[in-house]
């Protein structure tokens, strides 16, 4: 039993370095439009983070790589070196920066929105039941208030959590929530928004990685100059997006 | 860092709601090995609740759904084994995912279902609460697994007490209560045992499916997958929520034990049934 | 798939459907039934040979070893079965690495366990530093195989355990008496003639099994239960295929596919103990010989 295991384990390393040159894994969660989901007619990678991480690496000469990941267990998983950096629509928050380190955000923070049934009462922000994903910083804001929060896993769960009375209201990103709401021809609205605390939003790198978040940085720096992250955004965040000039 | 008594007052009924200790459960390097003992002890309320209340309701459901799928009747028994066939042909884990999305889709305000002389209003919005809904698919699956189970046990009521019954004149009820029932509990006890163990062991799976955890209240099991995500460190609250479990199987052991004593003592000693703490596994 | 679905939004219903359930995201909901079926197939001849070291283990005369060999199987029988589906695959990750490290990065100084933070040194990463998603896929499934191999691999231990128990114990003395030794007996008349009375504690063994498949989900697998979730969610219009929440019908499609699954290996064994039941000295080989004769 150990022996075949000890083999299999050498298979993989050898495996590994084979491929090892330059190949960054990117990992994110999949599952969060605009920021990244899976294309339902290619079953592929696709989204605004994929379509930046990619021009990003070519940028920095790396071959990279996406992984897909829970939310919840993203960061630990970075840490353990599942992956090399995030790219999942993720603040940069403080509480954060104690676990994980953070490239330049190459996305402003935008505000965080409560969506709701329509005719729903604005009062249910302070007493109601509000549902968020867990560990975002939504949920922490939720937790801040004296409404119930109640947590899922992803954010798909979320919504339907509202769009069948479990919770009152959703918080979470506008950005997400919004076609949510364009879709729903009224049935559901947004009643209030709240600041998404952080720096906006950037990759997540390991605190040991100091060279790989330098390389992200340049990129990062560099496609902010071209114009080529602000047409990004526009494009897929609409023409009220914040741009960097 | 917090004392072990404070932890104790924070977390030992958290999982009952936030208003029951400490608002938030202790985050990232704040956590030390007394919040996982008591937090996780805490979560423990849930796994209890959801099992004897399962095992309670689904043990008498179960006597009527082994008797009805005896039954002679066609149109009784086909149902019964059609029930029985599917929520043990399934996993428990996937009846969750499925019965949560179906609640889901119930209107809020409730059900009307007119009965011609009275209507009968049912509240929906509870079934999608895990204390209600995931109640619900354990009390269904038990009561399948038990209702095969006690099926298994009429088909094996000795002939002989039968007879004896028929000659003293007992009929329907009396017959059943008296001669076929307490022999199918006997004969059961052993393997019925062991679903008992396997269902309490089957309420981690609650919370770690589609029900949500409101507020952070859930089982012992959700708790110690917290710890777990937050410390990166699965060598303390696995092996405590293990030990938890192991404690109370031995309580299940014994108190069915100590029933099955009571189901065999008209017995003579050679013929009483001993539970076997190797049964087969029959989930 | 077809030419006619590059513009879903356009087509009637019919064909809406078709191109919809031959998306690509369908495509991988397909394969990951395969997931299901490859982890069933890894897994029972592994946690078979687990049951078997068990078993022996139990009927050892050394009494350590059947010290062990009880302690193993009481103690996964006490525990629910998702503790270790979720302990083992991140505790031995941990002790691979923990190993590795002390082997390739013996110079360390720092500590391995900062705060909660798990570190080892580069090269001692598993899966490695670079390795590819199908070579990490890979480890996850080995990783998640064991876990599985060791909880049935008790619940078989204690099987086997009974069905060597279950020879008649004159058959084995008889063995003895033409003077076979110990091992020789096992082999020659225990081995061969246990199965027929492990049967059935197999048969319910396997199918506890392919009820917890289900649980890889929780491994970070993308196995059928994640397929079913993502797909059924609600899809805006950001999505070539916007829908509501179809969840309840994905969930259905797989407790149909497990019941299929489930009656197909309970005829499946059926048949097995018919088969294994000839020349036995039971009663079902009994009534098999006499409605031959």
């Amino acid at each position: 039993m150990k022996k075949t295991l000890f083999a299999a384990a050498a298979l993989a390393l050898s495996l590994g370095s084979a491929t090892a040159q330059d190949v960054v894994r990117l990992g994110t969660e999949g599952l969060y439009p605009p920021f990244n989901f899976i294309d339902d007619a290619t079953g592929e990678l696709t989204g605004f983070e994929i379509e930046l991480g990619n021009i990003l690496c070519e940028r920095a000469g790396l071959t990279c790589e996406w992984v897909t990941n829970d939310w919840d267990t993203i960061i630990p998983n970075l840490v353990a070196g599942s992956y090399d950096a995030i790219m999942a629509g993720m603040s940069i928050t403080d509480a954060r920066r104690e676990m994980i380190a953070f490239t330049e955000p190459y996305k402003r923070a935008s505000p965080s929105a409560y969506m709701a049934l329509e005719g729903t009462d604005i009062s249910v922000i302070t007493d109601g039941v509000i549902a968020a994903q867990s560990n975002t910083v939504q949920a922490g804001l939720v937790a801040d208030t004296d409404a119930t929060l109640l947590e899922f896993p992803t954010p798909d769960d979320t919504i339907s959590a509202v769009l069948n009375g479990e919770v009152d209201a959703v918080l979470a990103d506008r950005e997400f929530l919004a076609p949510f709401v364009s879709d729903s021809g009224g049935t559901l609205v947004f009643i209030g928004e709240a600041v998404t605390p952080g720096d906006g939003i950037g990759m997540g790198v390991r605190q040991s990685d100091t060279e790989l978040r330098a390389t992200f940085d340049a990129a990062i720096e560099s496609v902010k100059e071209d114009g080529t992250l602000n047409e990004l955004l526009t494009r897929w965040f609409g023409e009220d997006e914040p741009l960097f000039d | 860092m917090r004392t072990c008594a404070e932890s104790f007052d924070g977390y030992i009924l958290r999982s009952l709601g936030r208003e029951h200790g400490e608002r938030l459960l202790p985050r990232g390097l704040d956590i030390t090995l007394c919040d996982q003992i008591f937090l996780i002890a805490s979560g423990l309320i849930w796994n209890i609740y959801f099992a004897a209340l399962a095992i309670g309701f689904g043990f008498f459901l179960a006597t009527g759904v082994a008797l009805a799928k005896f039954s002679t009747n066609r149109w009784i028994s086909r149902p019964a084994a059609g029930f029985v066939f599917f929520f043990r042909g399934t996993p428990l884990f996937i009846q969750f995912f499925f019965f949560y999305s179906a609640f889901v889709l119930l209107p809020r305000t409730g059900l009307d279902i007119p009965l011609g002389f009275t209507t009968l209003s049912i509240h929906t919005a509870p079934l999608t609460t895990a204390a209600v809904g995931g109640l619900i698919v354990l009390i269904l699956n038990t009561t399948a697994y038990s209702a095969e189970l006690f099926h298994g046990a009429l088909r094996a009521t000795p002939k002989g007490d039968l007879e004896a019954a028929d000659a003293y004149g007992m009929t329907g009820w009396t017959k059943f209560r008296r001669v076929v029932w307490p022999n199918m509990l006997r004969l059961a006890w052993p393997s019925y045992t062991n679903e008992a163990i396997f269902l309490t062991h089957s309420t981690t799976l609650v919370f770690l499916s589609a029900f949500p955890a409101r507020q952070q209240s859930g089982e012992a099991f959700y708790y110690a997958r917290y710890f777990v995500d937050q410390t990166f460190n699965p060598f303390i609250a696995y092996p405590l929520v293990a030990l938890y479990f192991i404690l109370l199987t031995l309580f299940i052991i014994g108190l069915f034990g100590f029933i099955n004593i009571r189901l065999n003592r008209h017995l003579p000693r050679e013929r009483r049934q001993r539970i076997r703490f190797r049964p087969q596994y029959v989930r | 798939m077809f030419s006619i679905c590059t513009n879903p939004a356009l087509l009637p219903d019919w064909q809406w459907f078709a191109c919809y359930l031959t998306t690509g995201t369908h495509f991988a909901f397909y394969r990951s039934f395969l997931v299901v079926i490859l982890l069933l197939a890894v897994v029972a001849p592994l946690a078979l040979a687990m049951g078997m070291a068990g078993a022996l283990a139990l009927r050892s005369r050394f009494a350590p070893v059947t010290l062990l060999g009880r302690g193993y199987v009481n103690l996964v029988r006490g525990v629910p079965d998702i503790v270790f589906f979720l302990f083992v695959p991140i505790a031995l990750g941990q002790g691979i690495e923990w190993v590795l490290h002390h082997l390739y990065c013996p110079d360390w100084d720092q500590p391995i366990r900062q705060g909660n933070d798990f570190i080892v040194c580069r090269e001692a990463r598993m899966p490695p530093v670079g390795a590819s998603a199908w070579a990490r896929n890979v480890y996850a499934f080995t990783m998640a195989a064991i876990a599985f191999s060791l909880v049935f691999g008790a619940f078989i231990a204690n099987t086997l355990h009974g069905a060597m128990q279950a020879v008649p114990r004159a058959q084995v003395e008889t063995a003895e008496a033409y003077g076979m030794t110990r091992g020789q007996a096992f082999r020659r008349i225990v081995m061969p003639q246990m199965w027929v009375f492990a049967l059935p504690g197999l048969s319910n063994i396997w199918q506890i099994l392919i009820k917890s498949t289900p649980l890889l989900f929780l491994l970070g697998i993308q196995d059928a239960v994640f397929w079913a979730r993502e797909l059924g969610g609600a899809k805006t219009s950001l999505f070539a295929y916007p829908h509501p929440d179809w969840r309840v019908w994905y969930f259905m499609a797989l407790l149909l596919f497990y019941l299929f699954l489930t009656w197909l290996s309970e005829r499946g064994f059926t048949a097995l103990n018919r088969r294994l039941s000839r020349g036995q000295s039971t009663a079902e080989g009994e009534r098999l010989r006499k409605a031959a004769a």
